[in-house]
Formats: structure tokens, C-alpha cells, sequence
């Protein structure tokens, strides 16, 4: 197999790579630290005290749960559109070739290539030429669009890993369309599309560019957190929304890291 | 288990009968036309999408050819090329050029920073330590983007945590000798220049990690070993072999990079100076200024420039390493 196997980096990389690493992780460390501090008006360092009060004070402030609830219930339903259409654009593209492939797979990925702000004021403008009032549904329009991509992703490189021959065997021993989709294409795609789910709620529960464009007089987590960044209200609550939003996506990730992570092997192509 | 069930099962004639019913001509429609299945497959996406998002964007650009009346703040709707105009006044070509020399500076501190990270995670890290490699970056990358920015305003903040570091290594003087410097300095760091840049190297640069690794992962370890076998200093393999191999990773990367500090008006509004950036410009002019013809001309000025940038990097091949 490979030769370097075994061989030791040079210590100039090892500690790069060290650095590198701590840089992205010490600031979010960081934010553990300013939920429990008694500090109420300034970001001073080390903090004078510790406690755990600004936990029962956020517990019991409504706006953060209205937030909360409207984020879950946003990211819920955006999450369930896009896994039906990011399926249904995966198994179209991965399954045949035909004319413009190409194009659908950019029209899928657009949305997250282009800057969120283009797409969060074309909707805007859309909604405003169309006469659309701002509502939860146009919080979902535009959430369900850029997710579409992260269940896409997942979906086609599970196809593709996936040997098509198991579909033509299926076939072959006498199930129909649906019965092969029910039990050969759906087993096996269905840690992907779990990934993809987990991911594209990941995704909207933490989106605010478009969010701010499409959400009128709403407010979900990140649109409330945004408000406290420029005009803010009470300081350690926001330290403690932080917090439990950075625990709250981490979940999510880890569990879609789980699912996936035995990617190497072809399912349907051992000897 | 339906495989296993349908092998014991003696053996069946060569041409199957139709399954009948509703669910069967459907499955045999499918299976003798699959261009119709296709057709179907792709329907809604494609709706969804050109309705929802090219509709919208269709519908953006259009009023970019729209002008405003300056008397009454009314939205003229006849085709002009006067909002186009108004976008290469000096002070909104400052505003581009300002944004675009942003996104180059982060989209080069984010690749250096990115490939001793990469390197190390695609060609000597194994097993455990490659698991934690990925999660190490997958974390932040994931991780909310507010809070990401609120953790960096608590470290650039005067009486943050980075000038407590400082003071106690006697170096504050350096603080201020950076901050007294005209262009990147100002009052503190969570107000100048350099913050706003360190924030977006910090948020962006998982972004450049990812397919820089994914391309290194593709030069096999004896092209490096050959590489000095044939007698070349480290310095040499990476500029002439390691390099121009990762290349695409690199220039795919810069695509995030450079796009998503185009478009941002998050970071610069909240640290950063009240000089403005391509995305508050489009902001101020749609929310405040009410004028979205000159909003809409000002975001074809990233689209412009990442379809150049897009163009640039296929030709490099930095496709094949997303």
C-alpha cells in the first residue's frame, strides 16, 4: 500500500496544523465561558465572577422561546421540501445522463454559490412585485431553496456509491418500481438522506442573510441574536442563547458524522 | 429480505405478466419510458427552483434597468441605463473595489492558513486522529455563524480578552503602533479593518480547508518521496510538486471564500468601520434609501464577478476537487 505509512510529519507542519486548528475552535470555547460570568455590561476579560442566574433568566424570557419555536418549526418544514426535491434532482442526475445535467447541477448549487444577500433580495423584491405579504411561508421559500443543496450533495454521492446493479438484480427477480425503491434504493440511501436532513435543518435553523430579507417583523433565533449584536438588551441572555445555540447545532452534525462516515465501501460491489 | 424471498421462490417464466392495477402500469410505464420517469423525477426541482430562485433573481435584474425619481423617491418602471450610471459614481466604485481587495486579502490568508491543516489531515493523519481532523473542521464550519462573529467581538473588544493576552506579554505597544496606522487601524480592533478581517478569515476558512484536503488527498505519497529522492529541498517539492497539484483544491476553495465575503454585510456591520461594503450598500439602498434599482444594479456587480471567477476556475479544473 502506500509507503509514507507510519512516517512522522515535520514538526514545522505538526504545529501549523496545531495552530490552525486551535484558531477555529478557542473562540467558541470562549463563549462557554462568557455564559456564566456575573459581568453584566462589558465583554471584560477574565471575568470578575461565575454563575449560573442568566440560565433561569433566559429560561423564562418569552421572546427567546418564540424565537426558538419559530426557528424549529421554519427549519422542520424546509427541511422535509428539500429532502423531497434534493432526492428526487440526486436519483435524476445520478441514475442517467442526459442533455443539461450540467445546468441542473448548478441550478441546485447556486443558491449557496451565489452571495446569501442576492438571493435574499431577489426574493424580497419577488414577494414585493407579487404582492406577497411577509409570513412564515416566505421564511420557508427561502430557506427550503438553499437547503435543497445540502440534501442534494448527500444524496448524490450515496448514488453513486451505490452500485446499480442491485436495481437491475431487483428488477430482474421480478419487483416493480416501487418495490425496488421500497427495498433495495431506499435502505440504501437512507443514512444519506438522514445526513442531508440533518444538515439542511443545521442550516436553516442558523441562517440570517436571506432570513432578515424574507422574514418581515418576525424574529427567529438568528434574526433575534442579530438585534442583540447591534442593539443590545441585556447582555449575559445573549451570552446564554449563544451557548445553547452552539450545543444545538453541534448535535446535529455530530449524529450526521455518525451516519455517514463508513462512506468508503460500494454497497453491492464486493467480490 | 425481498431479494432472498423472491431466489427461493421456483423459477419464473422468462417474460414477466404485467403486475396489474394502477401501482403495475405505472412500474411498467417507468420502466419501458424511462425518459417519462426522468421527465417526472426532475419536474418539481426544476419548478421549485426556476420559479422560487431564477424567477426571483429574473425578476431582481430586471429592476436593475428600472430608475428612481429623485423628487418623489418613486420607482419609475421604464427601461434606463441611468442606474447603472449612478453605480460608477467614485464613491460606490470605492465601495467595489474596497469589497473585492477584502475578499482577495481573505481569500489568501484563508489558503495559507488552510494548507499545513490540509496537508497534514489528507497525508499523515490516520485513523482516529483523521476522524478528528474532519470533525475538527466540519465543527466550525457548521457551527452558527452569529455566534461565530458575537465570540470574535468579545475577543477584539477593548477590554476583551486578546488586549488582556497582550498586557501580559508586554506587548500592547504593538496594539497600538497597529492600531495608530491609517488604513487598517482605528479605535479598537472590533472597529477597524484588520478586525473585520480576521473575522472573515476565521468564518470563511473551513470553506478553503475542505477541497484543498480533498485535492491533496489525490497526490500519492511517492511523488513526494520521488520528488526528494530526485534531490529536491522541502522547499522545492511543495513549489513545484505539492503546489501546482493542490492548486484546484485552492482555487475551488477561493470560490467560497471569495463569493461569500462579496456578498456578506454581517461582519463589516458589526465589526468593522462605518465605511461600507458591497452587501451593506445593497442593505442601505433597499432598506433605508428605498431605492432598489440601484440595490439590484449593485449585487449584478457580484454575480458579474463570480461568473468570471466561476468561468476562471473551471478551466483550472477546480470542479473535480469540490
Amino acid at each position: 500500500m502506500r509507503s509514507d505509512r507510519g512516517q512522522s510529519a515535520p514538526l514545522g507542519l505538526k504545529i501549523a496544523a496545531a495552530c490552525g486548528l486551535l484558531f477555529l475552535h478557542l473562540p467558541i470555547l470562549l463563549i462557554f465561558v462568557y455564559a456564566f460570568t456575573t459581568e453584566e455590561k462589558s465583554f471584560v476579560w477574565p471575568p470578575p465572577g461565575l454563575t449560573t442566574q442568566w440560565f433561569a433568566v433566559t429560561w423564562n424570557r418569552p421572546d427567546v422561546w418564540e424565537a426558538l419555536s419559530l426557528s424549529v418549526r421554519v427549519a422542520a418544514i424546509s427541511t422535509a421540501i428539500a429532502l423531497v426535491l434534493g432526492t428526487l434532482c440526486a436519483a435524476a442526475v445520478s441514475r442517467t445522463r442526459f442533455f443539461g445535467r450540467e445546468t441542473i447541477s448548478l441550478l441546485v448549487i447556486l443558491p449557496i454559490a451565489l452571495p446569501g444577500i442576492i438571493t435574499g433580495i431577489a426574493l424580497r423584491s419577488a414577494f414585493a412585485l407579487a404582492d406577497i405579504p411577509f409570513s412564515f411561508w416566505t421564511i420557508v421559500l427561502g430557506h427550503a431553496t438553499f437547503c435543497v443543496v445540502v440534501v442534494y450533495n448527500n444524496a448524490v454521492a450515496r448514488f453513486r456509491r451505490t452500485s446499480g446493479s442491485m436495481i437491475e438484480a431487483s428488477m430482474d427477480l421480478g419487483a416493480d418500481g416501487f418495490q425496488t425503491f421500497r427495498h433495495v434504493v431506499l435502505p440504501n440511501i437512507a443514512t444519506a438522506l438522514l445526513a442531508g436532513g440533518m444538515l439542511a435543518f443545521a442550516l436553516s435553523f442558523d441562517e440570517v442573510i436571506v432570513t432578515t430579507f424574507t422574514a418581515g417583523q418576525q424574529q427567529t433565533v438568528p434574526i433575534w441574536m442579530l438585534e442583540e449584536l447591534i442593539r443590545p438588551r441585556q447582555r449575559p441572555v445573549t451570552n446564554v442563547v449563544a451557548m445553547v445555540v452552539v450545543l444545538v447545532t453541534l448535535l446535529p452534525i455530530l449524529f450526521a458524522y455518525y451516519l455517514t462516515r463508513d462512506g468508503d465501501q460500494i454497497a453491492g460491489s464486493g467480490k | 429480505m425481498s431479494l432472498d424471498a423472491a431466489i427461493s421462490r421456483a423459477p419464473a417464466p422468462a417474460i414477466l405478466p404485467g403486475s396489474g392495477g394502477l401501482r403495475g402500469a405505472f412500474s411498467d410505464l417507468f420502466w419501458r419510458r424511462p425518459k417519462f420517469l426522468l421527465a417526472l423525477m426532475l419536474l418539481p426541482p426544476l419548478l421549485w427552483l426556476g420559479i422560487v430562485y431564477i424567477g426571483s433573481l429574473i425578476a431582481l435584474l430586471l429592476q436593475s434597468f428600472f430608475s428612481i425619481d429623485e423628487f418623489s423617491g418613486l420607482i419609475n418602471r421604464q427601461f434606463t441605463l441611468k442606474t447603472y450610471g449612478d453605480l460608477f459614481q467614485p464613491a460606490n466604485l470605492d465601495i467595489i473595489l474596497r469589497t473585492v481587495t477584502m475578499a482577495a486579502l481573505v481569500t489568501f490568508a484563508s489558503a495559507v492558513i488552510a494548507f499545513p491543516i490540509a496537508y497534514y489531515a489528507a497525508r499523515y493523519a490516520r485513523g482516529r486522529w483523521k476522524a478528528l481532523f474532519y470533525l475538527g473542521v466540519m465543527l466550525p464550519l457548521w457551527s452558527s455563524y452569529l455566534v461565530k462573529i458575537y465570540a470574535w467581538k468579545l475577543i477584539l473588544a477593548k477590554e476583551g480578552i486578546l488586549t488582556w493576552l497582550l498586557a501580559k506579554l508586554n506587548l500592547l505597544w504593538l496594539l497600538d503602533a497597529w492600531l495608530s496606522l491609517p488604513i487598517v487601524g482605528g479605535n479598537s480592533l472590533s472597529v477597524s479593518f484588520t478586525g473585520t478581517f480576521i473575522v472573515f478569515v476565521y468564518v470563511w476558512l473551513p470553506f478553503m480547508i475542505l477541497p484543498v484536503q480533498a485535492a491533496l488527498e489525490r497526490v500519492p505519497g511517492n511523488l513526494v518521496e520521488a520528488s526528494s529522492d530526485l534531490g529536491a529541498s522541502p522547499g522545492q517539492t511543495f513549489r513545484n510538486v505539492l503546489f501546482p497539484l493542490a492548486l484546484p483544491g485552492i482555487v475551488a476553495g477561493s470560490i467560497f471564500t471569495f463569493s461569500l465575503t462579496l456578498g456578506d454585510y454581517i461582519i463589516p456591520q458589526i465589526i468593522g468601520t462605518s465605511r461600507l461594503f458591497i452587501g451593506q450598500a445593497v442593505y442601505s439602498q433597499q432598506g433605508t434609501a428605498g431605492n432598489i434599482p440601484l440595490a439590484a444594479a449593485f449585487t449584478v456587480v457580484p454575480i458579474v464577478i463570480m461568473g468570471f471567477y466561476l468561468w476562471g476556475a473551471k478551466r483550472m479544473g477546480a470542479f473535480d476537487a469540490l
